[in-house]
C-alpha cells in the first residue's frame, strides 16, 4: 500500500467505523422503540390479556401400549392416576379448604399448609401440587364439590397397572422419570423433562414400542383458571402392545413353586425358542414403582441377601455343575474317545499327579458305563473322559450350542456367559492351562458359567436333536388398532453337527436320570408323560472349605436341574437353578417337575386336579379378556 | 510470547461489560427455568460451568497473537467445511433436524464455529485483496462462493437462523469493505428473485410457517404464531417496572416457549420492565460500539476487519434476538448472546470476546 493510499485509508477507516456506528444505533433506536409500544403505549391490553385471556398447554402423555401373555392375558395395563393442585389465587377460603382436604384425603393438614407456603412466592396462578396417587373414591368426592371449594385442580396421568400382581416383574420391569443423561441420548431425542421411560426389563428395552407420542390441548382459561374451552388438540398415539411368548399359567406355577427361594428358571418351546417362563425369584412387587416407593419396601429390597431385584434368569451366571455332562458326553462321543460300551471304574475319587478330585459318591460307583454315569452323576467318568478328549475340544461342542456367547432373548443386558479355553486362559491370565483344570471343566465347575437361558436352550437343542433357535419373549408387536407391526418367527441361531445315534445316546441317559432307580432327578418324575433331564449341584466355595458352606447362605451350593419333555417327542425345554439350593435332584428336580405338570395341565395332557375353582378368579380373567377384545378393536 | 504490555492494554472494561451481562444472563436463566421439574443439575448451574470453560478458553485465545489466525484461516475454513459435509453425510438427527455430528466423546454442532471461521476468512481474504475503491462484480465472486458452500449446507440442515446470521456477518465485512454501487444496487434487485425462489425450493415447511404466522400471528394462534403471541404479552405485561424478578405470570406458569433459551429476552422484560430492558439495551448497545472503537484503533487490515467481523456477530445476534422476540422479525432459532442458556452459544460468544480482547491488547505492537 503506498503512503498516499494508506492515509486515505487511515481516515476512510474511522469514517467506516462512524457509519457502523450510526447503523448500530439505528438498529438499537428500533429495538427501544418497539420495547416502549408494547411496555408503555400497548402496555395495559397486553397486562390484561396476560391477566384474564389465557391460553394454558396442556400435555396429555399418551398411554403406553399394553403387555400380554401368548394367549392374550393382560400382564400389564394403564390406570388413571389423580392429582390434587391448588392455585392460591383462586381459594376463597383456605381454612375451610385445607381442613376438607385432610379431612377427605386423610392427609395432615400441617403437611398441606407446608406445600402450600413452599408454593407461594412463585407467580400467580402457579399451581401447586399438594396430593398425587388419590384413590377414586376420594377423587368423586373432589368433583362433585369443586364448586365449593374453589382453587383446586384436578391433573390426570396414566400410570402403569399390573393385573396379575408380581408376577414376572422382572421380565416386565417398570418405569421411571427420564434422567438428565437420557435426555440428551438420541433415542430419546422426542422426549420431554417429566417423561416416564421403562427402567428396565421389557418397558425398557421395547421402549419404542410401548411408548406412544405425547399430544397436547391449548385450552383457554377464565381470570379463576377454570377451563373454558379446548382450542386445539394434538391427540397423543397410543404405544403399541406387546405380544408375549410367555405362558400366563406355566409362569405362574413356575413362580409359586419357588416360593420365597432365590432363584430362576426358564422354559421353552424345544422346536421354535419362545420362552414360555422367565422366572426370577424372589420377585418385587412393580406397581410400587408406578407410585410412591415406600422407603422401608426399598431398604429391605435392597438389604435381602436374595437380591430381589436382580434379574438372575438374565444377568445370573452360574457354574452349570453337573448338567455341563451333557457337553462333555457329546464332544466324547462325537470325538470318538467313548462309545455306549466304553467303562470306567470309579472308586470314588481320581488322581491326577499329586491332586485328587473326588466324586460327589465318596464309596464310590464301581464299573460305570455312559448311561450309568449320566444316571448317577459319576464324577470320575467325566474325569476321564475329560483327560482323553482335553479342554479344547469340549469347549468347541459348547461352542456349537451357541454357550459362551449372548444368545439375544431381547432384553438388554443379557450375559454371555464363559466357555474356557487354553487360548482364553494365556489370553486373560497370561498362563498355560493346567491338565489339573480340565477335570473340573468336563464337570460344569471351575472357570464355566451358563447362564439359566443357556441352559434350557441346551437341553432344547438335545432334545430337538440338532438346533438351536433363538430363545424369544416377545411374539408379536401389535398397533391400537390390532394391526400385527412385527411378528416374531422362530430363527435358528446353530446347528451343532452332532451324529444322531450320539444324541440318542445322551438323551437315554437323561431318561434314566429321572425315570430309573438309583437316577439322580426322581423329584422330576411325571407318570402322565415322559420326563428326561439332568440334575447339578455347583460349587460356589471350593471343597476344602466345606464347612463354611454348613454356617453361611451365601456359601452353600446351587442346586440346578434340566429336563425336556416329552422324551418321544419334545416339546418343552426347562431349566431351573436355586441359588445355594446345595442339592440339584432334591431343590430343583421337584420344582421343574412341578413346571412341567403346569405346562401339560394347561395343554391339556394331564387332567387338573378337579378340586377348588376359585369363581373370584375366574370372573376378574374374564373382565381381562373382554378389556383385550376392546384394545384389538 | 507473553509480553508484559499485554496485561497493561488489557481491556477490563470491555470484559467487565461482558461479564456483568453473563451474570445477568445467569440470574435470569434460574427465573425461567424456575418452573421446571428438577432432574439432574439446574440449568443455572451448568451455564455456570460453562462460563468457566469459557473463561479458560478466553485465557487460551488471548495468550496467541491473533496474526496466527491470519495464516490458519483457510485451514480452519477448510476443516468446518469437512464437518459440515459429514453432517450432511452421517449427521445426527433431533427434532427434524439434522445439525450434529457425534465424535464419540462429545457431540458437536460445526455450524457454530462456521459463525467465526467465516470471519477469519473475510478477513484474510479481504486484507489480501484489498479492494481500493470497493468490491466490484469481479472482485465478488470469490468470496461468495467462500460464503455460499457453508450457507447452503447449513440452511439444508436445517437451521435458518445460522445461516442468516452467516450471510449477515459476512456481508457486514464487505459493506464494511466497501461495495461500488453498481455491485450494491444489482444484489439489491436480485434479492426479490432470489427470495421468491428460496420460498417455493429451499424453506420448509414449518419455517414458512413461521414467516407466514410472523407477518400475520392471528393465522395460527395456537400452533407458531403462539410463541409470537406469548412472547409479546410477556414483554408488554411487564409494563414500566416489570412485575418482579421470579414473578412473571408468562414465564413461570410456563405460556412461553424455550424460555431459558431464545426467549429468555421476554422472561427479562416481563420481570424487569421497561427500565430493565432499556438497561440491558444499553450494556449491549455498549459492547457493540466497544467492539468497533477496537476495531478503529486497530493498526492491520486483518486485525480491523477480523473485530468488525466479531462486532457483527455480536451485534446480529442481539439485532435477530430480540426483535424476534418483541415480535419485529419471524421466529428463527437465534440465541441472545450471554443471556440465552446454551453452552455453545455461550462459548461461540466468549470467543469472540476473546478476539476482540487479543486485538484490542495488540493494538500498540506496530
Amino acid at each position: 500500500m503506498s503512503g498516499q493510499q494508506y492515509l486515505r485509508g487511515n481516515r476512510d477507516r474511522s469514517q467506516r467505523v462512524l457509519w457502523g456506528a450510526a447503523i448500530v444505533g439505528f438498529f438499537f433506536l428500533i429495538l427501544a422503540a418497539r420495547l416502549w409500544y408494547l411496555q408503555v403505549i400497548d402496555s395495559d391490553r397486553l397486562k390484561e390479556l396476560s391477566e384474564i385471556n389465557r391460553l394454558r398447554f396442556v400435555p396429555v402423555a399418551a398411554s403406553r401400549g399394553n403387555i400380554l401373555d401368548r394367549n392374550g392375558k393382560v400382564l400389564v395395563r394403564n390406570t388413571p392416576s389423580f392429582s390434587v393442585a391448588i392455585v392460591p389465587q383462586e381459594v376463597k377460603d383456605k381454612d375451610t379448604l385445607l381442613s376438607a382436604l385432610s379431612r377427605y384425603l386423610g392427609l395432615d393438614r400441617d403437611e398441606l399448609l407446608q406445600r402450600w407456603e413452599k408454593g407461594k412466592g412463585r407467580a400467580k396462578y402457579f399451581p401447586i401440587v399438594i396430593a398425587s396417587g388419590i384413590s377414586r373414591d376420594q377423587l368423586e368426592f373432589l368433583e362433585e364439590n369443586q364448586l365449593w371449594l374453589p382453587g383446586i385442580d384436578i391433573e390426570m396421568k396414566p400410570i402403569r397397572e399390573y393385573p396379575s400382581g408380581i408376577l414376572a416383574a422382572h421380565l416386565l420391569g417398570y418405569l421411571g422419570e427420564i434422567t438428565e443423561q437420557d435426555l440428551e441420548k438420541e433415542e430419546f431425542s422426542e422426549y420431554n423433562q417429566g417423561d416416564y421411560v421403562g427402567k428396565n426389563g421389557l418397558e425398557r428395552s421395547w421402549e419404542k414400542f410401548l411408548h406412544g407420542i405425547n399430544g397436547g390441548r391449548q385450552i383457554e382459561v377464565d381470570a379463576r383458571g377454570r377451563y373454558l374451552r379446548t382450542l386445539s388438540e394434538t391427540r397423543p398415539t397410543v404405544g403399541n402392545s406387546l405380544v408375549l411368548t410367555i405362558d400366563h399359567a406355566v409362569q405362574q406355577a413356575a413362580e409359586k413353586a419357588f416360593g420365597d427361594r432365590a432363584g430362576a428358571a426358564v422354559v421353552m418351546e424345544v422346536d421354535t425358542g419362545e420362552i414360555l417362563a422367565f422366572v426370577s425369584s424372589p420377585g418385587f412387587d412393580p406397581s410400587l414403582f408406578a407410585g410412591k416407593m415406600p422407603q422401608d419396601v426399598w431398604k429391605s429390597y435392597l438389604e435381602d441377601k436374595r437380591h430381589p431385584l436382580e434379574n438372575k434368569a438374565l444377568k445370573g451366571q452360574y457354574p452349570p455343575g453337573s448338567t455341563f455332562k451333557i457337553i462333555t458326553a457329546l464332544a466324547g462321543l462325537e470325538s470318538g474317545m467313548i462309545d455306549e460300551h466304553t467303562t470306567v471304574t470309579c472308586k470314588g475319587s481320581y488322581d491326577v499327579g499329586k491332586d485328587t478330585f473326588k466324586c460327589w459318591d465318596k464309596k464310590g460307583h464301581g464299573t460305570v458305563d455312559l448311561k450309568r454315569a449320566l444316571r448317577e452323576s459319576c464324577d470320575v467318568y467325566f474325569y476321564q473322559l475329560s483327560e482323553k478328549v482335553g479342554v479344547d475340544r469340549i469347549a468347541e461342542m459348547a461352542r456349537r450350542f451357541g454357550l459362551g456367547s449372548a444368545l439375544g432373548v431381547g432384553l438388554e443386558n443379557e450375559k454371555s456367559g464363559l466357555i474356557p479355553t487354553t487360548e482364553w486362559k494365556e489370553k486373560k491370565y497370561g498362563k498355560k492351562w493346567f491338565r489339573g483344570e480340565t477335570l473340573p471343566v468336563s464337570i460344569g465347575q471351575g472357570y464355566t458359567l451358563m447362564t439359566p437361558i443357556q441352559l434350557a436352550s441346551m437341553t432344547a437343542a438335545l432334545a430337538n436333536e440338532g438346533t438351536v433357535y433363538r430363545p424369544h419373549l416377545v411374539k408379536r408387536v401389535v398397533d391400537p388398532d390390532g394391526r400385527v407391526l412385527k411378528e416374531y418367527k422362530p430363527e435358528v441361531l446353530y446347528r451343532p453337527a452332532v451324529k444322531p445315534q450320539n444324541f440318542r445316546l445322551v438323551k437315554e441317559g437323561l431318561l434314566a436320570v429321572v425315570n430309573e432307580p438309583h437316577g439322580t432327578g426322581g423329584a422330576a418324575r411325571l407318570y402322565e408323560v415322559k420326563v428326561a433331564g439332568k440334575t447339578g449341584t455347583s460349587q460356589v466355595v471350593k471343597q476344602r472349605d466345606a464347612k463354611m458352606r454348613e454356617v453361611a447362605y451365601q456359601y452353600r451350593d446351587h442346586a440346578l436341574f434340566v429336563a425336556f419333555a416329552p422324551f418321544e417327542k419334545p416339546e418343552v425345554a426347562v431349566s431351573v437353578v436355586i441359588e445355594h439350593g446345595e442339592h440339584g435332584g432334591a431343590a430343583a428336580a421337584p420344582i421343574a417337575g412341578t413346571i412341567l405338570r403346569a405346562y401339560f395341565e394347561q395343554k391339556g395332557v394331564i387332567k387338573k386336579p378337579a378340586a377348588k375353582v376359585d369363581e373370584s378368579d375366574e370372573a376378574e380373567d374374564a373382565a381381562d379378556r373382554d378389556e383385550q377384545k376392546e384394545g384389538d378393536r | 510470547m507473553i509480553d508484559r504490555r499485554l496485561f497493561t492494554n488489557f481491556d477490563w472494561v470491555f470484559f467487565f461489560l461482558v461479564m456483568l451481562l453473563i451474570g445477568a444472563g445467569i440470574m435470569n436463566i434460574y427465573s425461567a427455568s424456575a418452573s421446571y421439574r428438577a432432574t439432574g443439575l439446574p440449568f443455572c448451574i451448568k451455564q455456570l460451568y460453562w462460563t468457566g470453560g469459557g473463561l479458560l478458553l478466553m485465557v487460551l485465545v488471548c495468550s496467541i497473537d491473533y496474526h496466527i489466525f491470519e495464516d490458519l484461516s483457510y485451514w480452519f475454513y477448510g476443516a468446518v467445511l469437512v464437518l459440515l459435509v459429514l453432517v450432511m453425510l452421517v449427521g445426527k438427527t433431533t427434532m427434524g433436524a439434522t445439525r450434529w455430528l457425534n465424535l464419540g466423546i462429545m457431540n458437536v454442532q460445526p455450524s457454530e464455529p462456521m459463525k467465526i471461521v467465516i470471519i477469519m476468512t473475510f478477513a484474510r481474504y479481504f486484507s489480501k485483496n484489498y479492494a481500493v475503491d470497493g468490491i466490484s462484480f469481479r472482485e465478488i465472486a470469490y468470496p461468495l462462493m467462500l460464503l455460499g458452500a457453508p450457507a447452503l449446507m447449513i440452511m439444508k440442515q436445517p437451521d435458518l437462523g445460522t445461516a442468516i446470521l452467516v450471510i449477515l456477518v459476512a456481508c457486514s465485512i464487505m459493506v464494511f469493505v466497501g461495495i461500488r454501487w453498481k455491485l450494491l444496487v444489482s444484489a439489491l434487485l436480485a434479492l426479490a428473485p432470489a427470495i421468491y425462489l428460496g420460498w417455493h425450493f429451499y424453506l420448509r415447511e414449518y419455517q414458512k410457517n413461521r414467516i407466514l404466522n410472523f407477518l400475520n400471528p392471528e393465522r395460527d394462534p395456537l400452533g407458531s404464531g403462539y410463541h409470537l403471541i406469548q412472547s409479546k404479552i410477556a414483554v408488554g405485561s411487564g409494563g414500566i417496572l416489570g412485575k418482579g424478578y421470579m414473578k412473571g405470570t408468562q414465564s413461570q406458569l410456563r405460556f412461553l416457549p424455550e424460555q431459558h433459551t431464545d426467549f429468555a429476552f421476554s422472561v427479562f422484560a416481563e420481570e424487569w420492565g421497561l427500565l430493565g430492558c432499556i438497561l440491558l439495551l444499553m450494556l449491549y448497545l455498549f459492547l457493540v460500539l466497544w467492539g468497533l472503537q477496537i476495531a478503529g484503533r486497530c493498526n492491520d487490515q486483518f486485525g480491523r476487519l477480523l473485530a468488525v467481523g466479531v462486532t457483527a456477530m455480536i451485534f446480529w445476534h442481539i439485532v435477530i434476538n430480540i426483535g424476534m422476540v418483541v415480535g419485529l422479525f419471524p421466529v428463527v432459532g437465534v440465541p441472545l448472546p450471554f443471556l440465552s442458556y446454551g453452552g455453545t452459544s455461550l462459548i461461540t460468544s466468549m470467543m469472540g470476546v476473546a478476539i476482540l480482547l487479543n486485538i484490542s491488547m495488540r493494538r500498540f505492537m506496530f
